[in-house]
């Protein structure tokens, strides 16, 4: 059993100048057989073991990771949290994940700094106004708790603001998620990969799965470049690189690997203590703790492995930032990057079961996925250890697209992509 | 940035001049016989996609030259373009032959079907 933190650990452990704190997590070897394995550790897959070896009991399971884990898209997103979709299984999902987010540093014993500052998505034509307020009618009746505000609350929000009401895209209102916010992103991998660690999962880094192996309509094991693994239960999760591990099993995806950028400016002091996000200009912009500005926006428009986005794409973004907060307009960035997202033809996840028989899949979180990580994790666990999707999975499964019962999400979307 | 030549009109320009368009060489079932065509039929044309780490082909716009579609095959880790065609034709001889996975079972067959016809 791993000690566990608190300001009594921290204060034993400052007496010895820090250093005798306990690895976070092991480095074991793999074995030659596991009851179940994850393939990609990044938030979901993490998340997805722990709740696993917690709810299910499950805890002969492995992670299996190509580098190391958190490296992908969960240490690439801009960390925004918040529920308000459209549609009703995306908000059984997404409020889950938020409502599990509230209650996980404690859950986790592990700080995930969740901050829940506030989400404000503006509206910058009337087009964009009347379908914020649909939304919002869509998510009083599914109890969440949003409303629309208007220009004046807007700027009372957010004082760094353009509120010229004759700039290309005046601000006309805003929908407004008050709980939802940021979290730590490498502290929501680290928490999930320690909780799991603890209860007996093996988390296994450096590690890429190279081909998913089935006996006639059973998965068996999968190849690795560390060896042979038998198992009878797969989860793939693996985001930007679920088509071509899935096509080692036969199974095609309706997914597109695009490239996704953030960037971070020049840390400043606190000018903006909550979420804005800006779908008309392209963009969306938070302060971290350490007082950078953290800024996304859209994908490139073509497929991409390379995690090195065009530059116009940033340029893209930057303007649209420019224009809506004036002040910024000097700021140096520090750092950009990309991650490989996994775009769906409707733009809502995959969780589902395959024709396949023992191999689940979790991915199609495209360009928000770090929001779902907790519900996500939590129904794809109970999917795999029932072998049946869980009622909040259950509409996201692959059958959706030969059956037509898509859930349309590319208008509530905060940014189109 | 990408580097993107139009095989049309021969433009060459910057990405922003031009407008990808996704998977090339997708067909649409209802076209080639609508009395027949299956839930899994009209799901492949509509969502499943080849997505391969490597040798993709894809279609594009010259959105600021002569606004035509065309056909390019481009690296998806190098972000290489191998080539630029016609959009009704298929790739040269030598780029359809670096295929892998799924483009590669899709020119044999094509190849085989042009052969027959």
């Amino acid at each position: 059993m791993k000690s566990r933190y608190s300001i009594f650990s921290l204060a034993r452990n400052a007496m010895n100048y820090h250093k005798d704190w306990e690895r976070a997590w092991r480095s074991p070897q793999p074995k030659a057989e596991y009851d179940a394995v994850i393939v990609g550790a990044g938030g979901h897959g993490l998340a997805t073991a722990y709740y696993l070896a917690k709810n299910h009991k499950m805890t002969n399971i492995a992670i299996l990771e190509k580098g190391w884990l958190g490296g992908g898209n969960t240490g690439r997103n801009t960390t925004i949290i918040r529920s308000n979709y459209l549609q009703d299984s995306s908000i059984a999902i997404y409020e889950l994940a938020r409502s599990l987010y509230e209650g996980l540093s404690q859950e986790l014993n592990y700080n995930v700094m969740f901050s829940p500052r506030g989400v404000l998505m503006l509206c910058q034509t009337e087009h964009e106004l009347r379908a914020f307020k649909r939304t919002a009618h869509a998510n009083r009746l599914a109890g969440l708790d949003c409303r629309m505000v208007s220009p004046a609350e807007v700027k009372e929000i957010v004082p760094i603001i353009n509120d010229d009401p004759n700039c290309r895209y005046p601000v006309l209102g805003a929908y407004y998620q008050p709980r939802g916010g940021t979290a730590r992103h490498d502290a929501v991998a680290w928490g999930y990969a320690r909780g799991a660690d603890a209860l007996g999962v093996d988390i296994i880094q450096n590690c890429e799965v190279t081909g998913i192996t089935r006996e006639g309509g059973k998965v068996v094991g999968l190849e690795t470049s560390r060896g042979s693994i038998k198992t009878k239960k797969v989860g793939v999760v693996t985001a930007g690189n679920v088509s071509t591990l899935m096509q080692t099993a036969g199974v095609r995806m309706p997914i597109e690997s695009l490239c996704l950028q953030a960037l971070v400016s020049e840390p400043i002091k606190p000018v903006i203590d909550c979420v804005v996000m800006a779908n008309t200009v392209h963009g969306y912009i938070s302060q971290s703790d350490k007082g950078e500005l953290v800024i996304g926006g859209g994908t490139d428009p073509y497929n991409n492995y390379s995690q090195r986005g065009s530059f116009p794409s940033l340029e893209h973004t930057v303007t649209a930032l420019v224009e809506t907060f004036p002040i910024i307009s000097r700021l140096r960035m520090l750092r950009m990057w990309g991650g490989i997202v996994d775009m769906t033809g409707d733009r809502s996840p995959i969780i589902s079961k395959t024709d396949v028989e023992g191999l689940y899949v979790n991915c199609g979180w495209g360009t928000g996925g770090f929001k779902a990580i907790p519900g996500s994790g939590y129904v794809f666990a109970d999917t795999i250890a029932h072998d049946r999707p869980h009622a909040i999975a259950e509409p996201f499964g692959l059958n959706r697209f030969a059956e037509g019962r898509l859930i349309d999400e590319s208008v509530a979307a905060a940014v189109a992509h | 940035m990408l580097v993107v030549h139009c095989p049309v009109c021969g433009a060459e320009g910057d990405e922003t001049d031009f407008h990808g368009g996704g998977q090339a060489h997708v067909r649409r079932p209802a076209t080639h016989d609508p009395a027949n065509v299956s839930d899994e039929a009209q799901r492949d044309y509509l969502f499943i996609r080849h997505n391969p780490k490597g040798l993709h082909f894809e279609r594009w716009r010259c959105d600021r030259g002569c606004g035509k579609w065309f056909h390019a095959a481009r690296d998806t880790v190098t972000m290489e373009f191998k080539a630029f065609y016609g959009i009704s034709e298929l790739p040269p001889r030598e780029v359809m032959e670096q295929a892998t996975g799924e483009w590669a079972t899709y020119f044999k067959d094509r190849l085989k079907a042009e052969a027959k016809s």
